[in-house]
């Protein structure tokens, strides 16, 4: 390197490299996440493209898709594939379609083993060919998720890693991890790792369907409606 | 040399019959192949493929790269050739018989070339042949010295008129070749193969010519079909579907990898061949003008493929949505890509389950990992009287314990609880 002007400020400016108190500046693209909140937290104003983001809910059910929502809307709509890898149900057509979700742009991948999830994973995002990808490996190890991550770099796509929440402790080469709990009436949505300074509050957002967004506090309201299941006919719905 | 003596110069020579009908096809599929590079391809039996490359070589960047690439491919389908080049087509072909590695472009480049070749490169018979050497005529450029009309008159007009085809005097029209409009090539082992994947090396050749034959005609391919022939048992058909047409080699080389290798032979294989049907037309994709950051995009046709070709061809799918009230049939597994239906349903969970699942109920109140506390509801869903799968169902948005959401319902005639959806 000998005669090359050295500068300390252009190398700051590599993307690989962040530092420990700021966020880093949107030197990698991202996809905004539809969440005002959220999206002022995350370096570069969303979901990181080409990078694993990890998505440990507490439980399963309480709005780990519909965080993605308007994310995965965008990209279907813009003409790109999401691949679901392993999901752990079928994803339900209406409902996607009810988020604005382009269900013909969906694939889904079936697989039979924790490797055969890894290896799709791998594929996908190596490919660079999907809007995102989501995956739901079992029991990824360190040395497994790091490959992931590296087929996911220079790829246009974010990479969605849903594990269970045991695994926040342990480490991992994702660029962005995030905790999901409930607080009553909305998701908290708490940052573990991102490319720049911790997060010392988790974010709220209320990420409810709209049938049930206000009823939070309706406690008493359960035994009139087991009753009503039982006798009226409520919402009539007959061919 | 007799047999006798080329075994006692190498003991372990591996003697072999030769096979016309063999050479012939294989040089239809080297033209077949080299029409990517030309659309003017002739054949001189019996082994010898002419092109006419002037058009072609600002496309290919010149002279040298066009060899290389002829080079190359030739190599990849296991050949090795001898090239040269020429004004006219007998010319080249003289140069090449005369094995001379040579490439003239000028006109008068070409008389003093020819002129230092064997005059054994004419077409003549034996007889002539030694009659020129009786006269002391070795050499095109000594037979060329001699009178015309003494030449006329001892040898005949045609040597003559050989000769003026070969410095372009005389016309020499061609038959170009006309490839097929199927796919069909293949290879014998040298030996038994038992092992599966030592067959995708023989493979790539076949590979490699399609390639060049799907190029020439600026079409694709949507299903090959590689044959296994085996000594005394059927043949073992591997079929490859591809959801886009492609004519890109590696990418052919790749669900052929994952197919061999998922494949366990019952017999060792003899020969193999590779078989294309249709062709339909593919353009080229155009580059973008400027280089664009990171990796390129890929073609999500090609992971498909890949997938498919290693987790198997049910795995990958898409989802649909139907106009039905049964929620298990209003959103399904489907084939990739299906229409979306505009419909309007109420709230609907993300992930519906495969199959309901039994709740039990305590005290009027329905259990899933402590009771269930209903927020909306409930939405009545009759229908399927007709087709014997009838439900009749009160549908619920319930919220767990731990404050997940999940869809439940009330089966109306047994009284029974059962979960069947996570709203995530």
């Amino acid at each position: 390197m000998a005669g090359m002007p050295f500068s300390f400020a252009a190398l700051l400016d590599r993307p690989d490299i962040w530092r420990g108190d700021s966020l880093n500046r949107a030197s990698t693209p991202t996809i905004p996440c539809g969440f005002p909140e959220l999206d002022a937290q995350l370096p570069g104003g969303g979901w990181p493209a080409g990078a694993l983001t990890e998505i440990l809910p507490a439980h399963e059910g309480i709005g780990e898709l519909r965080l993605l929502g308007p994310a995965l809307a965008g990209l279907s709509r813009r003409g790109l594939r999401l691949a679901w890898i392993a999901p752990p149900h079928l994803p339900y057509a209406p409902a996607l379609a009810a988020a604005g979700i382009d269900i013909a742009r969906l694939v889904i991948v079936r697989t039979a083993s924790a490797k055969e999830t890894l290896w799709a994973t791998e594929q996908s995002l190596a490919s660079n060919a999907c809007g995102a990808v989501l995956a739901w490996p079992q029991g990824a190890k360190y040395a497994e998720l790091k490959r992931l991550q590296i087929a996911a770099e220079g790829s246009r796509a974010p990479a969605f890693l849903f594990r269970f929440p045991e695994v926040a402790s342990e480490s991992s080469p994702a660029a962005l991890r995030i905790v999901l709990s409930t607080v009553r009436g909305g998701l908290a949505v708490r940052v573990i790792k991102r490319r720049g300074a911790p997060l010392a509050h988790p974010v709220l957002l209320s990420a409810m369907p709209p049938a049930v967004r206000g009823k939070n506090h309706h406690v008493d309201r359960h035994p009139a409606a087991a009753a009503a299941a039982r006798d009226f006919p409520a919402r009539l719905v007959h061919v | 040399m007799a047999i006798g003596a080329a075994l006692a110069l190498a003991p372990r020579l591996r003697l072999a019959l030769r096979d016309p009908a063999a050479e012939t096809e294989a040089l239809l599929g080297v033209a077949g192949w080299a029409a990517q590079f030309t659309p003017s391809v002739a054949i001189e039996f019996p082994d010898c493929v002419l092109l006419e490359v002037s058009g072609s070589l600002k496309l290919f960047g010149g002279l040298e790269s066009l060899l290389e690439r002829l080079r190359r491919g030739l190599a990849e389908m296991g050949w090795s050739a001898m090239s040269a080049g020429a004004p006219t087509p007998r010319a080249a072909f003289w140069l090449v018989l005369a094995e001379k590695q040579k490439f003239i472009g000028p006109m008068a480049e070409l008389e003093p070339a020819l002129a230092a070749l064997s005059v054994e490169v004419l077409c003549c018979g034996n007889e002539t042949l030694a009659a020129l050497e009786a006269i002391g005529v070795r050499t095109l450029g000594e037979l060329r010295a001699l009178p015309r009309e003494g030449v006329a008159r001892r040898f005949g007009q045609g040597l003559l008129d050989e000769f003026d085809r070969a410095l372009g005097r005389l016309p020499d029209p061609r038959n170009f070749f006309i490839s097929p409009p199927q796919f069909r090539a293949a290879i014998e082992l040298p030996s038994e193969v038992a092992q599966a994947e030592a067959l995708l090396f023989a493979a790539r050749r076949l590979i490699v010519q399609l390639a060049g034959f799907l190029a020439a005609r600026s079409g694709g391919v949507q299903r090959i079909v590689l044959r296994l022939g085996h000594r005394d048992k059927a043949a073992t058909e591997i079929a490859i579907g591809l959801v886009a047409p492609s004519r890109d080699a590696e990418h052919f080389t790749l669900l052929l990898r994952e197919r061999l290798s998922n494949l366990t032979l019952a017999k060792p294989v003899r020969e193999i061949s590779l078989r294309a049907d249709d062709v339909v037309p593919l353009a080229d994709r155009n580059l973008g003008l400027l280089l664009e950051q990171g990796k390129p995009p890929g073609r999500w046709e090609q992971l498909i493929e890949r997938l498919r070709a290693r987790l198997g061809t049910d795995t990958v799918c898409g989802i649909a949505n139907r106009a039905e009230h049964r929620p298990e049939r209003a959103g399904v597994i489907s084939d990739l890509g299906a229409k979306q239906l505009q419909l309007d349903f109420g709230e609907r969970p993300f992930w519906l389950l495969d199959r309901p699942k039994p709740l039990a109920e305590v005290g009027a109140v329905p259990n899933h990992e402590g009771p269930l506390e209903l927020l909306a509801g409930p939405e009545r869903i009759e229908s399927g009287w007709w087709d014997g799968d009838d439900v009749t169902r009160d549908y619920f948005i319930a919220r767990m314990q731990n404050e997940a959401l999940v869809w439940i319902y009330r089966e109306r005639r047994e009284g029974r609880w059962y979960l069947h959806g996570v709203f995530a």
